[in-house]
């Protein structure tokens, strides 16, 4: 589950947003896949996916898993990249969740996602802020 | 395919049963259930159950509980779909009687949630979603339905009021049923006024934590004639599943949900059915939204219209097409890999007409529809009395 070696893994997704793009309909696919879900292509092409785009929907946690708890309540948004692609992601920099609302305009940033007592790893991503 | 037909159903009352373990609760239902059929003996066991191993730390369900009933020996499959769990272990047995590999089949599903507390049965639940890309992030299945509400209710209207009518609604089911987990009266000011557990979902638009076990006996027809003497002969004439993206970010389309609908149409389609036929229906309520939605993907209202036909009491018990009779999830509580089986239960009970106070007067045609995850599949099933 959070082990070393799933974090290590899944860095140049979550550090560097590294996405692929099908060659075959242009769907961009993040994370990377073996088989595009859209039209069955095996070919693709490497691609960053763009750090501005918007809230599509959107959640206040305030019962967390655990690993979660102590930082509740908790923003998380599905956000519509710049270039059509979509990401779950926590929404960072918000004082009033309330303020949030569907077409808020975000940027991704580089933050600390969530650490792990027991295995020690401390993960990090992307989190969404208020552009 | 051979015609098959369900003979008998167990339930335990649903609850935080603090004094009974996971073997206990399914024991007692798969007893509940041959007795009910009359059989001491089946030639097939499934059972339904998301995760015993994160909730009770035990795996090999099919051995351990096939050996506690006392029956070692007959083969038995455990079948996982999230919350999905128990409608697939009806449709994995409906295949293997159907198909003329057993003859008699005992149909499980359990879940025994209660010993461990809530942040970890939280998490165990989030592992029916998208682990790497949606738990990673924190989310929680409250949170996954509280997306798909707040896009429901920015492209139909939907309202908090209309979903806080889906659990009036079906609190007042509960209390006209003995197994229910809580026998309840809640008022939409009740639900409104509940901590919110991920806006705009209120702590009363969620279904509960819950201990329970439920069981159906089936049949080859030819079999259930010989076993059920003067009976009602419940058929299952419809069976569809489908599947869906795990993860909300990789579904084109988050104002439906798609894998309902498409296990609906299959089932409608098998049993050369349509919608306006339904006399009564058990839908997946695990949240409130969900019931509005699960509603709409079956046909019985247009897309939007699911949140207004609360409103009207067309789903109530008196109404156009009574949903959720048992309490739902929502009242008669959720063990998840029992759920399924339940619901289906509850379905049995209404076309026999031994539902008592919650009887829907002239049922003959019913249907059950389960659901893993934020919809990232569902199994419905169609039974009809002879």
């Amino acid at each position: 589950m959070f082990s070393p070696a799933r974090a290590w893994r899944e860095f140049p997704r979550r550090y560097r947003l590294e996405a692929s793009r099908c060659e075959g309909c242009s769907k961009i696919l993040y994370p990377a896949r073996l088989v595009c879900p859209s039209c069955g292509g095996r070919e693709f092409t490497d691609e960053t996916l763009p750090r501005d785009g918007k809230i599509l929907t959107f959640t206040v946690v305030r019962v967390p898993p655990a690993g979660f708890t102590e930082q509740t309540p908790l923003p998380i948004a599905l956000v519509e990249l710049d270039n059509g692609a979509r990401v779950m992601v926590q929404v960072g920099d918000v004082e009033d969740p309330d303020t949030l609302e569907i077409g808020t305009p975000i940027r991704l940033e580089f933050r600390r996602v969530s650490w792990d007592g027991e295995a020690g790893v401390i993960f990090y991503g992307h989190k969404a802020v208020p552009a | 395919m051979r015609e098959v037909a369900i003979i008998g159903t167990g339930l335990v009352t649903f609850g935080e049963m603090w004094s009974k373990s996971l073997r206990q609760l399914w024991t007692e239902a798969a007893l509940n259930a041959l007795e009910d059929a009359g059989v001491d003996a089946v030639d097939f066991i499934t059972v339904g159950c998301m995760s015993s191993g994160l909730f009770t730390g035990q795996e090999h369900l099919v051995s351990l509980l096939a050996d506690e009933l006392g029956v070692a020996g007959v083969p038995a499959m455990r079948v996982e779909s999230a919350c999905a769990s128990g409608g697939l272990s009806l449709r994995a047995a409906f295949a293997e009687v159907a198909s003329g590999l057993a003859d008699v089949a005992l149909v499980t599903g359990v879940e025994k949630m209660t010993d461990v507390d809530g942040s970890d049965a939280t998490y165990a639940l989030g592992t029916a979603a998208d682990q790497e890309w949606e738990g990673f992030h924190g989310i929680t299945f409250p949170g996954l339905y509280a997306m798909l509400a707040r896009i429901h209710m920015a492209e139909y209207g939907t309202t908090s009021k209309q979903m806080a009518q889906v659990a009036v609604k079906n609190h007042a089911n509960g209390l006209l049923n003995p197994h229910a987990q809580y026998h309840l009266k809640v008022g939409v000011d009740d639900v409104l006024g509940s901590t919110l557990v991920a806006d705009p979902l209120h702590l009363l638009d969620c279904s509960p934590i819950t201990d329970g076990a439920a069981a159906l006996v089936i049949a080859s027809v030819e079999r259930a004639k010989e076993i059920a003497g003067d009976r009602p002969m419940i058929k299952i004439t419809g069976s569809g599943m489908a599947t869906d993206t795990i993860s909300l970010a990789n579904r084109a389309d988050l104002s439906e949900l798609a894998a309902v609908r498409l296990a609906g149409e299959r089932a409608y389609a098998m049993a050369g059915r349509e919608p306006a036929d339904i006399h009564v229906a058990e839908v997946h309520d695990c949240f409130t939204i969900a019931e509005i939605m699960a509603t709409e993907a079956l046909g019985f209202f247009e897309r939007g219209e699911g949140g207004p036909a609360v409103k009207r009491g067309l789903t109530a018990l008196d109404g156009k097409i009574p949903v959720n009779t048992s309490g739902g999830l929502k009242a008669k509580g959720h063990p998840v890999g029992a759920t399924g089986v339940a619901q289906v239960a509850e379905i049995v009970t209404q076309l026999r007409g031994e539902a008592g106070q919650r009887q829907v007067q002239g049922a003959r045609i019913g249907l059950a529809q389960n659901m893993g995850g934020s919809g990232g599949s569902s199994v419905v099933h169609i039974l009809e009395v002879e």
